[in-house]
């Protein structure tokens, strides 16, 4: 070797010293979750982006799971903490708070997400390396056999169940129905399920246009949508898009001639848009505020809500963040401790009632069958509040024929 | 398909473009004069538009909002152009761009945090609500004025151009600075009002979206990319560009998507890789000038 | 369109005394990589940092070196990423296979768009480069069948690797690390050389005065295509780190808000310098955290600071820190 000239003798002795460590750190068993006090949930939430609104009501409401469920002493005597991460509705975002929080936080357990795309990231992310995931995003995805994972289960609705519930409610036989999709992945879960439901009833299909996700303009669909002369419209998109749509949709006259009808109505949408625009309107929903005249345990939540949060009342996303979290909590204490196949065994046996009426989750898929809502938005002049938006048409009762069968899902039944 | 549906659909086109024309004129009028691409004309459209729907709400009436918005952002415009662009000429052309890129970041969350991240709605004027029927379909009131206003806008500009002697001063000014100043003229003052009438465009074209989609703080990403797409097309620089390539690319989105509205968006951009391909300084661009 | 020289000497290759220096650039470099996990508050922080670093890095060598500002890099980044995920999801390519194929798939569609967008100088280039790139995030979401569109590509994770016969956990943080380094390491070699050989004294001189290397019989416009599928390369490379460490490929990779993320790195960083790029990238990454815990309107700080770089550092940090150690020196 030849001399370098430098001060440092490095000598081959500690040379191989040093790659020994090296190689003993990198081969090292992962320390496992010591059995500390705190039982940790990741929450991931979109808190910046266009559902921040959605999201700080998320936290909120599962911020109450967890008081609740602390004020009881906890699960197994040991204390419940939140630890919520703003994945920016970005599925690498998500991604990468998802790995921080099971390697640099140790949480026993992740409830979450809003998006379709940023389930599926933190589903990839706790599923290769056996983390609990309760996921609240509403989407058809999932449940099937290619994403699937014993640790992982489906909390929200999904299209299929809303469209065929709205459906149900609307579509008569010998009506014509005519369809406005988005087109991307969930905007054709929802056209789906909507055909499916109509082909049931009996209802003819007039006509499908698809726009490009995110479309701001849709004035270039109406001339189309109108000269099919349905009976009912279904606009198969989320959020956004979908007030945009209805907005432009009713500018153009189209609530003269027909119907419109959405797979979910949302609570923030309906506000943001106002009463006009939305007047009329039915969808579905997972949850609203108003159930409490009809249900015990919508009731409760509502008051459990209102006296952390100052007489507010919760709103459809919220209460997936209670449910998710509350959930999960249940199933710890019945496991009596965070060992994650307990708790998932745990988990599948469970029968909980905690906003609107009892809920299990199906053992194929993890889907949670539980009830569906469809609301009709209220005209102004019939809101007798301000939080008064919806009327509650129906509440059909949760029932696993709601979903697909799990053959159908490409699960072993 | 009969005729009156494909008529229909050419005057959404129309419409669609109206809005486009608008907003890409004012960021080629600022390029063409002035030499600054403005990153942030998306970001401006969005901030024209929630001027414009307070201003409406403050004063009671649409029209104040439609009048003063532009005016208000405009000047906006001019201090931004005084404060922050000001510095930069005589450095790379590309500063200019990357300025008003990290502009436009302050101006979105800006309106986030007085505005919040939700959608409003902006209620359409009441003396424009309701369709017209045109005997071969409805057609919203709304949208016709949009076409009419950006028409007369048009107008305007033009004959403020050619006809008035500010309009000499400017077109001058844009072909040889150097000499205007020779010349005596306050050549900053000429592009302080440049750069505001560009800005102006922008929320004037924001303040015409809103009533026709809900105002959000992220409207502005995508009319940044048509804006761009159709100064592209157009030739940077050039008004007659951005009012052909406007029209041409709203009625395109508008016709395919009487057969695959799924490619509405993907549209515009290959209408530009063509017209690259085929001339790349833009249908009415001058070759060399961006060099 | 010229960038100013400050008076830095445009690299000359030579051997002996320079070449040593140079490759200690890369050696340095690496060094600093290796305790990245360790400097940094977590892991994946660290990981982020070093794909981010060569991502900019290769828009580095289209910007900093050539001069030519490009609001598409995302499309490259995005295609190593997919094209990586596909390989090994749906065509069960072995990992240390799909990376090279990823790459050389993303040079093709550099080499696609450069035809195109090199036709144009300027802002045209800028505009174009943008626009092409988000046809490309169109399409991506279009053939959902192939990129999971707006659900992004899934079903790829890869949780095992062997390395010469020793299994190792690639889902181990530290582990994945230090392999992902190796890529990282190859990619600043390669940036190195380009750098290095005459080519990359024919970039600089495309920077500094386009007309003057035309008149001194350079191809230019062959030599632009070519930075620009050498750009697209390497961070199309750092695409395909980012696929084997997120097992996911999340659209909005492709957007123009990832273009632009990666112009505020390299200005952040110091353009036109060789580690500028992970500076640029750390300095961000670390800033959007901070700031995130703080507040969630972090962009308006970020967006701030930009403006505040681009009006007076316009070196960014580590070009700035290079100035002031001395100016003589023919360092990059």
């Amino acid at each position: 070797m030849p001399k370098s000239g430098s001060t440092w003798k490095i000598t081959r002795r500690a040379a191989l010293a040093g790659l020994s460590a090296s190689a003993a750190l990198l081969a090292a068993p992962r320390l496992g979750r010591a059995a500390d006090e705190t039982i940790r949930i990741g929450f991931p939430t979109p808190l910046t982006g266009p559902f921040a609104a959605e999201a700080r009501d998320q936290v909120k409401c599962a911020e109450l799971a967890v008081k609740l469920v602390n004020d009881e002493g906890g699960v197994a005597g040991r204390k419940v903490e939140l630890l919520v991460r703003d994945d920016k509705l970005n599925a690498g975002e998500a991604a990468t708070r998802t790995l921080e929080l099971i390697e640099k936080d140790k949480v026993h357990a992740v409830v979450g997400a809003l998006s379709s795309a940023v389930q599926l990231a933190v589903n990839e992310v706790t599923r290769a390396r056996g983390v609990i995931y309760v996921s609240i995003s509403q989407s058809d995805t999932i449940n099937e056999a290619k994403d699937f994972s014993k640790y992982t289960f489906h909390e929200a609705l999904n299209p299929h169940m809303t469209t065929a519930a709205v459906a149900r409610q609307t579509l008569k036989k010998g009506m014509k129905v005519a369809h406005l999709v988005a087109d991307y992945a969930y905007g054709h879960e929802m056209l789906r399920g909507f055909k499916r439901a109509q082909a049931a009833i009996g209802a003819d299909n007039v006509g499908e246009i698809l726009h490009p996700f995110g479309a701001a303009d849709y004035s270039t669909f109406m001339p189309r949508l109108m000269s099919m002369r349905p009976d009912v419209l279904c606009i198969s998109n989320f959020g956004r898009d979908q007030a945009n749509a209805i907005k432009q949709a009713v500018d153009f006259g189209v609530k003269q001639q027909m119907k419109i009808v959405v797979p979910v109505i949302l609570h923030n949408q309906r506000l943001a848009v106002g009463p006009d625009v939305f007047e009329g309107v039915i969808g579905g929903a997972n949850y609203y505020w108003g159930l409490e005249a009809q249900s015990k345990s919508a009731a409760a939540f509502n008051a459990a809500f209102k006296a952390a949060n100052g007489g507010a009342i919760p709103t459809d996303y919220g209460a997936y963040g209670y449910s998710g979290v509350a959930s999960l909590l249940l199933a710890m204490q019945a496991a009596g401790g965070t060992d994650t196949d307990k708790v998932v065994e745990a988990l599948e046996k469970l029968k909980y009632d905690l906003t609107k009426g009892p809920q299990h989750y199906r053992k194929c898929d993890h889907q949670s069958v539980q009830s569906v809502l469809v609301l009709e938005s209220k005209k102004k002049s019939a809101m007798t509040g301000e939080s008064d938006l919806f009327a509650i048409l129906a509440s059909d009762a949760g029932s696993e024929d709601m979903l697909r069968s799990c053959s159908e899902l490409g699960h072993a039944t | 398909m009969d005729l009156s549906l494909i008529i229909m659909q050419l005057l959404s086109g129309v419409a669609l473009g109206a809005v486009l024309v608008i907003t890409a004129l004012g960021l080629t009028i600022v390029f063409g004069m002035l030499g600054v691409v403005n990153f942030a004309h998306g970001a401006l459209f969005m901030v024209g538009a929630y001027a414009g729907l307070y201003l409406a709400s403050l004063t009671g009436s649409f029209w104040w909002g439609l009048l003063l918005a532009p005016v208000l952002i405009g000047a906006f415009g001019m201090l931004i152009e005084l404060v922050l662009i000001r510095r930069l000429y005589g450095r790379s052309i590309d500063d200019p761009l990357l300025l008003t890129f990290g502009l436009s970041y302050i101006l979105v969350e800006g309106v986030r945090i007085v505005f919040g991240s939700d959608g409003i709605p902006f209620p359409t004027p009441p003396q424009l609500i309701g369709v017209v029927d045109l005997g071969i379909g409805f057609f919203p009131r709304y949208r016709l004025f949009v076409i009419v206003l950006v028409a007369v806008v048009l107008l305007a500009l033009w004959l403020t151009l050619e006809k008035t002697r500010v309009g000499l001063i400017v077109r001058a000014g844009a072909r040889d600075p150097t000499i205007m100043q020779v010349l005596g003229v306050d050549i900053g003052r000429v592009w302080l009002a440049i750069f505001g009438l560009g800005v102006g465009l922008a929320a004037l074209g924001g303040v015409l979206a809103g009533p026709m989609r809900s105002v959000n703080p992220e409207m502005g990403s995508l009319v940044l990319a048509e804006a761009f797409v159709v100064t592209v097309i157009g030739g940077l620089g050039s008004i007659v560009g951005a009012v052909v390539a406007g029209l041409m690319v709203g009625i395109s989105i508008s016709m395919v998507a009487l057969f695959a509205p799924e490619m509405a968006t993907i549209v515009m951009f290959a209408l530009m890789a063509v017209v690259l391909l085929i001339r790349p300084q833009g249908l009415f661009g001058v070759r060399g000038r961006t060099a | 369109m010229t960038h100013p020289s400050s008076g830095e000497a445009v690299a000359k290759p030579s051997p002996g005394g320079l070449g040593r220096v140079l490759d200690q650039r890369v050696l340095l470099s690496i060094a600093v990589l290796a305790l990245l996990p360790w400097l940094l508050p977590s892991k994946a922080l660290a990981v982020n940092v070093l794909i981010y670093g060569v991502v900019v890095m290769g828009y580095n060598l289209l910007f900093g070196y050539t001069g030519l500002l490009s609001f598409g890099q995302a499309a490259f980044f995005g295609a190593g990423a997919y094209f990586t995920g596909i390989a090994i999801g749906r065509y069960g390519v072995p990992w240390f296979a799909a990376v090279p194929v990823s790459v050389l798939l993303s040079t093709c569609l550099a080499g696609v768009i450069g035809l195109v967008s090199t036709r144009t100088r300027g802002i045209y280039f800028s505009m174009v480069t943008l626009a092409l790139a988000q046809l490309v995030y169109y399409v991506a979401l279009q053939a959902a069948s192939f990129t999971g569109g707006e659900n992004g590509l899934r079903g790829f994770t890869v949780d095992r690797i062997s390395l010469f016969g020793l299994q190792v956990n690639f889902l181990d943080p530290v582990n994945k690390y230090y392999v992902l380094m190796v890529f990282g390491a190859l990619a600043m070699w390669f940036q190195s050389r380009i750098l290095n050989s005459p080519f990359g004294a024919v970039i600089e001189a495309i920077r500094e005065n386009e007309q003057r290397a035309r008149a001194c019989g350079y191809d230019v416009e062959r030599s632009k295509l070519v930075v620009f599928m050498l750009s697209g390369a390497i961070s199309s490379l750092g695409g395909c780190m980012l696929a084997l460490h997120l097992s996911i490929v999340p659209l909005d990779i492709l957007h123009y808000q990832t273009s632009g993320m990666i112009v505020m790195m390299v200005l952040l960083g110091g353009a036109r310098s060789f580690f500028g790029p992970f500076v640029g990238a750390a300095s961000f990454l670390i800033l959007e955290d901070v700031i995130s815990l703080w507040t969630p309107h972090w962009q308006i700080f970020v967006g701030a600071i930009f403006v505040l770089f681009v009006l007076f550092l316009p070196r960014g940090i580590w070009g700035t820190l290079l100035d002031a150690m001395g100016s003589g020196k023919a360092r990059r």
